[in-house]
């Protein structure tokens, strides 16, 4: 397959609402789960993950309802995971109601109440799920218009709306408000994708920097997390397994468990279901107790490869291989180019590692269940608990209520099962909240990496030629370890979604090269493996520390500045203004980099592009390195991201800052611990990340493109951000890291190793 | 199971709990209140931190048989805390560093910031004019998995110039 990076980009970004909605209605509503498409794959891009348009999405009655008081309540179904998705989405709303943006109100999501806009993944919310909404808007806003000209006797082209006041052109006494016209009453109209949006030039409300409207409630301690819900009649849960999660689908088995271990613990009952093990009181203390005092007698396979084989086992695991590019003959580019690089490259399983072990609340009936849950994706979970609980999914409600930041696929869906099987096994309500260890140990993980990379270039300083073989496994999200132990499903084979796979435009792809090949080498994740699923940015930091520092090391053997070894090689302006804006803001003076540093601390400065399926990202970072103890200090990060229009630059600025931070916790230390038994890395001890002391300055740059539309900004800066810091390593010591992270012990053998 | 008194946020609480039951659990099921929060049970994270005392102190690893005659003051607290500290007529409705968080639009999911909240608010009872060092320093023991140290650092030094000039108008 042939693809052009710059008519991907259009294809991505030019889908119109129509296609989106038909590419994901197609795939979700039958599956009810994101698969494989040849449309997915082609366009790359997240919009399989959209679902619509249901019967209910094409009524606007569905989207919102305008108050008595002059107010609206918006019904989207995106959720704030602090991010600042549902303040973005107000502002889309209030924008094309000519509402001010205190006069919105979003609703909480919920599988009863709230659109299905399908899994809220891939930084999709603005790009991906609020076309709709703004549709949703303007019909509205035309309807309003419509019914204010008859009330008030004038053209409807006369009329003009502030803060849904509509007032009539000359007769500034005549007025009436939205709430008048229609006030909790229905539209009773259709969504017709026909009525005028505005145009960009005369937004007021998007665009501007808007202080998130959850931080407030957040700081004064008031805010509901989903820690807090507390239903009546409801008891504790606590899961009982091994400490860290042993081979997938293998399966633990119980041997034996001894009752009489809790007999002390007083009002503590014992949930046995298949192999899922769990104990409820009434007091959360006893629970938690009890848990960890019931002797459970496990027998767990030893069937992982543990840390120090796993790379050898993917390379040497049966593959199912996909061609994600091919262009040209990368063979006849590598041979008699002047410089070429050939290397190999290792990135570790990560772990989710949300601040707050997931928890859930579920009450489940005979004849129906209700489930608090921060899933990233509502009507999946109703599904998935509807078919363990044997009801049909009408009957079950679910209600996002907002956790920890969990940066993809935490336990959340586990949780919210777990709690369901309790539940329904002792008739009430039951709270499940995992322990660190249930969160660490059990994660489904940002599944390992390897590869093999080789590069040439001209004399010119022009990419001729470009391969990359990557290998990981897919994501094994269908199942959660709740269901796959109380029920004995068969655990089924790893969807592998391209953003399972190696990414194209992170695999070279933002680089015009003539001949290039890219192959995702798919390993079976069943058997063998641990549990996989997405992760912030899937699988980019692994793959642009492996082909960003390919470039940069052309850039060093050419003998260029590896700035404008990139701006060479770069068509799109895009990718020259993100560059500009990192540049400027670090004062970047050009040089070859690797230039030899004498003393025990060095320092160096790196920097790299990168993406994850939308969006423009640039990063330049400082560090330190100490060549005695091997230990990285990054001292500032400069990122950069264009993601077109900007709804909201606060909440971009605070997601770029994000991501600088997290990608340099990835960077340095994040890497899940394991033996052939299961999972070591259970807690922040085991599986450290970023600290105060060793978290870097960050300089975040927003580029609005006013012209262009959004697209997301919540992952596009962390495959250059670690990139950068694997180039600055080499700046600063003159030698290439292969494996991330960057931990001491790795940093000293490669230092020794030379 | 016994009974406790607890002082928590200068009212007495009286709670039933087993002897080991750590402090948080009564916190967040008989006193619901929402600041304190689970996060690791292994005093790693900062997520339950309270003032007892006037020291932080993480709650998920504290029995509540220890905090007989003790102090507690939790999230829910810290204003009036700050006003008694500081012997002003009227607590005010926030404390410094709850203002600056908003100010400095620093938290992301804010989770974490319960522990921030605490441990920022002891750091400022101790030092008038935290530099950079000091507050990472201090605040070392406190994760944030957003991203938003350095968000917090400037709004740690936002509260303590806003806490300065206050004590300057006297």
């Amino acid at each position: 397959m042939t693809e052009n990076k710059t008519e991907n980009k259009t294809e991505n970004t030019a889908l119109s609402r129509r296609e989106l909605l038909a590419a994901g209605g197609a795939l979700v509503v039958s599956f009810g789960m994101p698969a494989t498409s040849k449309a997915e794959i082609k366009t790359g891009s997240f919009a399989a993950y959209i679902v619509g348009p249901t019967a209910q999405d094409t009524e606007l009655d569905s989207w919102l309802a305008i108050h008595p008081n002059n107010t609206a309540t918006l019904l989207f179904g995106r959720a704030e995971f602090g991010q600042g998705t549902v303040t973005g989405m107000m502002q889309i709303a209030a924008e094309e109601l000519d509402l001010d943006l205190s006069q919105v109100t979003a609703a909480k999501l919920d599988t009863a109440v709230t659109r299905n806009q399908g899994n809220q993944v891939s930084s999709s919310s603005i790009e991906g799920a609020a076309p709709s909404l703004r549709s949703a808007a303007a019909e509205a806003r035309r309807a309003l218009l419509k019914l204010a000209a008859e009330r008030l006797n004038a053209p409807e082209d006369a009329l003009r709306v502030t803060g849904g006041v509509v007032t009539a052109a000359n007769r500034p006494d005549v007025k009436i408000t939205y709430g008048e016209l229609i006030g909790d009453k229905r539209f009773s109209l259709k969504v017709t994708g026909n009525a005028p949006e505005k145009p960009v030039s005369s937004y007021r409300v998007v665009g501007t920097r808007v202080p998130r409207i959850d931080i407030p409630d957040k700081m004064r301690g008031t805010y509901e997390y989903l820690q807090h819900v507390r239903v009546p009649g409801m008891l504790h849960g606590r899961v009982v397994r091994p400490q860290g999660q042993a081979a997938l689908a293998s399966g633990v088995k119980i041997k034996s468990i001894d009752e009489s271990s809790i007999a002390n613990i007083p009002g503590v009952q014992l949930v046995r279901k298949g192999r899922f093990v769990g104990v409820v009181a009434a007091d959360e203390w006893s629970a938690v107790k009890a848990s960890r005092a019931l002797k459970v007698e496990w027998d767990i396979p030893q069937a992982l490869p543990g840390r120090a084989r796993l790379h050898d086992k993917l390379r040497a695991s049966k593959t199912t291989d996909r061609t994600v590019h091919e262009s040209g003959d990368v063979n006849a580019a590598m041979a008699g180019a002047p410089f070429t690089v050939q290397a190999s490259f290792k990135g570790p399983y990560e772990s989710h590692a949300p601040f707050a072990p997931n928890c859930a609340v579920a009450d489940v009936r005979t004849d129906s269940a209700d489930v608090y849950s921060a899933t990233q994706r509502l009507f999946w979970l109703r599904d998935a608990l509807a078919r363990v609980l044997k009801l049909a999914p009408d009957k079950v409600r679910v209600r996002y209520v907002e956790s920890s930041g969990t940066f993809g696929h935490s336990g959340y869906d586990d949780a919210a099962t777990a709690a369901a099987i309790m539940s329904q096994a002792v008739g009430k309500p039951v709270r499940v909240q995992f322990s660190r260890s249930d969160e660490h140990g059990w994660d489904n993980y940002g599944p390992a990496h390897v590869c093999d990379v080789r590069a040439a270039a001209g004399a010119d300083g022009k990419l001729l030629g470009f391969e990359y073989h990557g290998w990981q496994h897919g994501w094994n999200f269908v199942v959660e370890p709740s269901e796959d132990l109380a029920l004995d499903v068969p655990v089924p084979p790893p969807v592998l979604p391209p953003a399972a796979g190696v990414n194209n435009l992170t695999a070279g792809g933002v680089y015009a090269i003539p001949n290039r090949k890219v192959i995702s080498h798919g390993v079976n994740g069943l058997e063998g493996w641990l549990k996989g699923s997405f992760l912030r940015s899937p699988l980019d930091l692994s793959i642009s520390f492996a082909s960003e520092q390919v470039i940069d090391e052309l850039a060093w053997r050419a003998k260029l500045d590896p700035v404008a070894f990139r701006r060479k090689n770069v068509t799109d302006p895009r990718w020259h203004g993100v560059l500009d804006a990192v540049l400027a803001a670090s004062k970047w003076q050009p040089r070859v980099a690797g230039e030899r540093r004498d003393g025990d601390v060095v320092k160096g400065t790196g920097v790299a592009l990168g993406t994850h399926f939308t969006s423009y990202g640039a990063a330049l970072a400082e560090i330190e390195v100490n060549r005695k103890t091997g230990a990285i200090r990054v001292l500032h990060v400069y990122g950069a991201l264009d993601p077109g229009l900007v709804v909201n630059p606060l909440s971009v600025e605070q997601q770029v800052e994000g991501q600088m931070i997290q990608a340099t916790s990835r960077m340095l230390h994040e890497e899940v611990d394991f033996d052939p038994a299961g999972v070591t890395s259970t807690d922040w001890a085991s599986y450290p990340i970023l600290r105060f002391e060793e978290a870097p300055a960050v300089t975040a740059l927003v580029v609005s493109r006013p012209d262009q539309a959004s697209t997301g900004a919540g992952e596009e800066v962390l495959a250059a951000t670690g990139a950068a810091i694997a180039n600055a390593f080499f700046d600063a010591t003159g030698v290439r890291m292969r494996e991330r992270p960057l931990r001491p012990e790795r940093v000293l053998a490669a230092l020794k190793a030379g | 199971m016994a009974r406790y008194t607890l002082s928590v946020n200068d009212r007495s609480a009286e709670v039933e709990a087993a002897d080991d039951t750590p402090l948080l659990y009564v916190l967040m099921n008989a006193l619901g209140l929402k600041g304190p929060r689970f996060g690791c049970g292994l005093a790693q994270c900062g997520s339950c931190s309270v003032l007892i005392n006037g020291v932080e102190t993480r709650s998920c690893v504290t029995p509540v048989s220890e905090l007989r005659g003790k102090s507690i003051v939790t999230l829910e607290g810290l204003a009036a805390h700050y006003a008694r500290e500081k012997k002003l007529a009227q607590a005010p409705d926030i404390h410094p560093l709850q203002q600056a968080f908003i100010d400095e639009n620093a938290p992301q999911c804010g989770y974490c910031y319960n522990g921030m909240l605490v441990k920022g608010a002891e750091l400022l009872s101790r030092h008038a004019d935290p530099g950079e060092d000091v507050i990472r320093r201090e605040m070392n023991g406190h994760l944030c998995r957003c991203g938003t140290y350095p968000r917090i650092i400037k709004a740690v030094q936002r509260a303590a110039r806003a806490i300065r000039d206050t004590a300057s108008r006297g």
